[in-house]
């Protein structure tokens, strides 16, 4: 399947986090216990959304996603995801953490689902990058980060022919696949089936390229038009509209990809899970190829000297403090818990440091016997469990 | 025209590929098999024609070494040989073959596989039988493995590698119609929907070329020497192979097309795409006049569904099977 997909799950994915989380940040304390502790000030909020997105979109992150690999399991993506989060000042619980990750796979898949062409995911990356541009408008080097991200981004993905796309996009449907997660937003817009499927209109306009179906023309050997019939197709469909801009600015006219949550609506975010769909039970043990890319990508990322402060601000994508623990304990929450005390810069990049080294070794010693190699994974695994 | 009959339940959903329903009759033992992709799995369903007895199977795809993540299947199809029938599973590792009922994996080719991961991805695509005793398999790359392989047994042997495409094999497809008077036995199709027209043999003979439009051909018949082509775009299109005269041309789908399908004995044509919507049609030929024609005749909405399979269960396009990404059921429909 495609090796292109890293660099659009990563803004995408990114991108809304990011929505989520700000419209985390803006509420007034909503939690019905004022669990939150204090109320986030635009200035803490604009520190949390800069340090984010800067390493989101860091040139050596970057870089690192724009080889050519494969799309791995979601424990890699929320584990680099969860990192991603936590370069800055604010915390998540576990627990809270499963939500967002969910949250954010439940959208991407959605816009995926039902984006008009393959090619079409490319826009619905550029409106995740418009409107991070706006939340981090005031901090000039951080917007030049997103529009060098930009550059790159057109420069290796405009000229793809549309069946790589659609591979793109089918690789990405298989990261989805039987992820049917209820978000109440959806549920509300109608966009998301109670049983959590996606809704699929057999109305509207058709996608650019493609014309109205309903019409049958046949012609002769010569190449003339000889007949015309039209066929019942069973839906209304209309004209495409304009196509949308795929340069650094410009007007998008797709909507997917565009912030669908709104301030002071915290429930929103509710997800609840279809009971029948059994978890992920993804096997334990990453494969070699897998534990080499998350060493990688924790390596790359960037962090900026964050500050000593003694308390995190945390998050909770819960209604109250006691919710996020009842969902913790009843076995939401995968993988590793985060300590929720500080975490000091020079730590994460000798922590970065060393499991970049690991992975180096992981390269050299590619002719080992494989139980040498899992017992390496395994300390691999435990480093990543103890950032 | 058509009414739904009960589902089969399969153990996983199928994911969004090209093709991905294989069906294969077997007469003498009044069964049906069902083969539809999940990942790196193909779910393989025997159904008996009194509709009492289900047996599943699972395959997987063969992997080199432990050490290297799963490698995803693009597709399962049977290659109906005159000697014997074989299941040809592609994926990005390699092909692989088994018997027809899944029991035994008979061959296995491994694709070349660059050491660092290249711009480009590798992968097998596009399966078919074709006369008299050839599998023909598509790569990434755009070039074709022929096999050949005996009446029984597992000494199949890679018999030539066709250059013609340049991008990659999206679907192929031989003469269905079972007349051995046309020239032309292969069409092979590929992402920017270039067609390609072969005669089978010791060396394959490339008879035409259609040109594409820059639009991925996804799926490809043959039949009574008419090449039936489904687009991205939504679009059908028939051509005379040998020739590359364009018959007809239908507005079909208001999103990309994932399956076509025929009915050699009545002409019936199956196409479904992702706006959930799958449409039969019927095909006239008349020799007299060179003609060919196409009719609708039926549609059938599977509900908020991007249909990624669908064929006919029998020759005469009595019943029809379909499979969309993320549904874990084969839904049949059978004539009124």
């Amino acid at each position: 399947m495609s090796v292109r997909t890293l660099p659009l799950v990563f803004i995408n994915l990114g991108g809304e986090m990011l929505y989520i989380l700000d419209q985390r940040l803006r509420a007034h304390n909503t939690s019905e216990d004022n669990s939150e502790k204090g109320v986030w000030s635009e200035n803490d909020r604009r520190i949390v959304m800069n340090d984010i997105v800067s390493t989101l979109f860091s040139k050596s992150f970057m870089d690192e996603l724009l080889k050519p690999q494969k799309l791995y399991s979601h424990r890699t993506m929320k584990t680099v995801l969860t990192r991603i989060a936590h370069t800055s000042i604010m915390r998540l619980n576990p627990a809270s953490m499963d939500r967002l990750y969910e949250l954010m796979v439940m959208a991407f898949k959605y816009q995926v689902f039902l984006c008009p062409r393959p090619k079409d995911l490319l826009l619905i990356t550029y409106n995740h990058m418009d409107t991070i541009r706006e939340f981090v408008k005031d901090t000039p080097a951080v917007v030049n980060h997103v529009d060098e991200t930009h550059r790159k981004i057109i420069e290796v993905y405009s000229s793809l022919p549309e069946g790589e796309f659609q591979l793109l996009r089918q690789t990405l449907l298989i990261f989805f696949q039987n992820m049917h997660v209820r978000v109440s937003t959806f549920i509300k817009n109608k966009i998301q089936n109670p049983n959590g499927r996606f809704v699929l209109t057999t109305s509207g306009p058709v996608p650019h390229g493609t014309d109205v179906p309903g019409l049958i023309r046949t012609f002769d050997n010569k190449g003339k038009e000889v007949r015309r019939s039209e066929f019942p197709t069973g839906g209304s469909y209309t004209s495409p509209v304009r196509e949308g801009s795929f340069e650094l600015h410009g007007q998008r006219v797709l909507r997917l990809g565009l912030n669908m949550y709104t301030v002071d609506h915290p429930e929103e975010t509710h997800t609840s899970k279809i009971p029948s769909v059994k978890a992920d039970d993804s096997p334990n043990l990453l494969a070699k190829e897998e534990l080499n890319l998350l060493a990688r990508l924790m390596g790359s990322m960037k962090v900026d000297s964050v500050p000593r402060v003694e308390t995190r601000f945390r998050i909770n994508l819960f209604n109250t403090d006691q919710e996020e623990e009842q969902a913790e304990a009843s076995g939401g929450a995968v993988g590793s818990s985060f300590d929720v005390i500080n975490i000091q810069a020079m730590q994460d990049e000798q922590a970065a440091t060393q499991l970049a080294q690991i992975a180096g070794q992981f390269e050299e010693h590619a002719e080992k016997p494989e139980t040498h190699s899992v017992n390496k994974g395994d300390d691999l695994l435990a480093m990543m469990d103890d950032l | 025209m058509y009414h739904k009959e009960k589902s089969i339940q399969i153990k996983n959903s199928a994911s969004a590929l090209y093709n991905n329903l294989c069906v294969l009759r077997i007469a003498p033992r009044r069964l049906t098999y069902f083969t539809v992709v999940h990942a790196n799995v193909v779910n393989m369903v025997s159904a008996s024609w009194d509709g009492l007895n289900y047996s599943h199977r699972q395959l997987q795809s063969k992997e080199p070494n432990v050490a290297t993540s799963t490698s995803l299947i693009m597709q399962a199809a049977f290659c109906v040989l005159t000697s014997r029938d074989l299941l040809v599973v592609t994926s990005q590792k390699g092909i692989q073959m088994y018997e027809s009922d899944g029991s035994i994996m008979v061959y296995w080719h491994a694709l070349e596989t660059p050491e660092t991961p290249t711009e480009q991805a590798v992968f097998a695509r596009g399966i078919s039988g074709v006369w008299e005793n050839y599998i023909c398999v598509g790569v990434s790359s755009g070039a074709m493995l022929v096999f050949d392989i005996p009446s029984k047994g597992s000494n199949i042997t890679l018999s030539e590698v066709l250059h013609e495409h340049s991008e990659s094999i999206t679907d192929m497809a031989s003469e269905c119609s079972g007349s051995q008077e046309c020239i032309a036995n292969l069409v092979t199709a590929d992402d920017v929907g270039n067609l390609c027209v072969w005669k089978s043999g010791e060396e394959f003979q490339l008879l035409n070329k259609i040109p594409g439009f820059d639009m991925s051909c996804s799926s490809v018949k043959l039949w009574k020497g008419t090449v039936v082509a489904g687009y991205g775009t939504g679009q059908i299109r028939l051509y005379e192979a040998v020739t590359g005269i364009l018959h007809a041309e239908v507005n079909a789908h208001a999103r990309w097309i994932y399956s076509l399908d025929i009915a050699p004995f009545s002409g019936l044509l199956l196409s479904a795409a992702e706006d959930s919507l799958v449409r039969v049609w019927h095909l006239t030929m008349t020799p007299e006049t060179n003609s060919v024609e196409i009719a609708h005749l039926h549609n059938e909405c599977v509900t908020d569904t991007q249909i990624c399979g669908a064929k006919f269960c029998d020759g005469d396009g009595y019943a029809f099977a379909v499979t969309g990404y993320d549904l874990s059921e084969i839904i049949r429909y059978v004539q009124s």
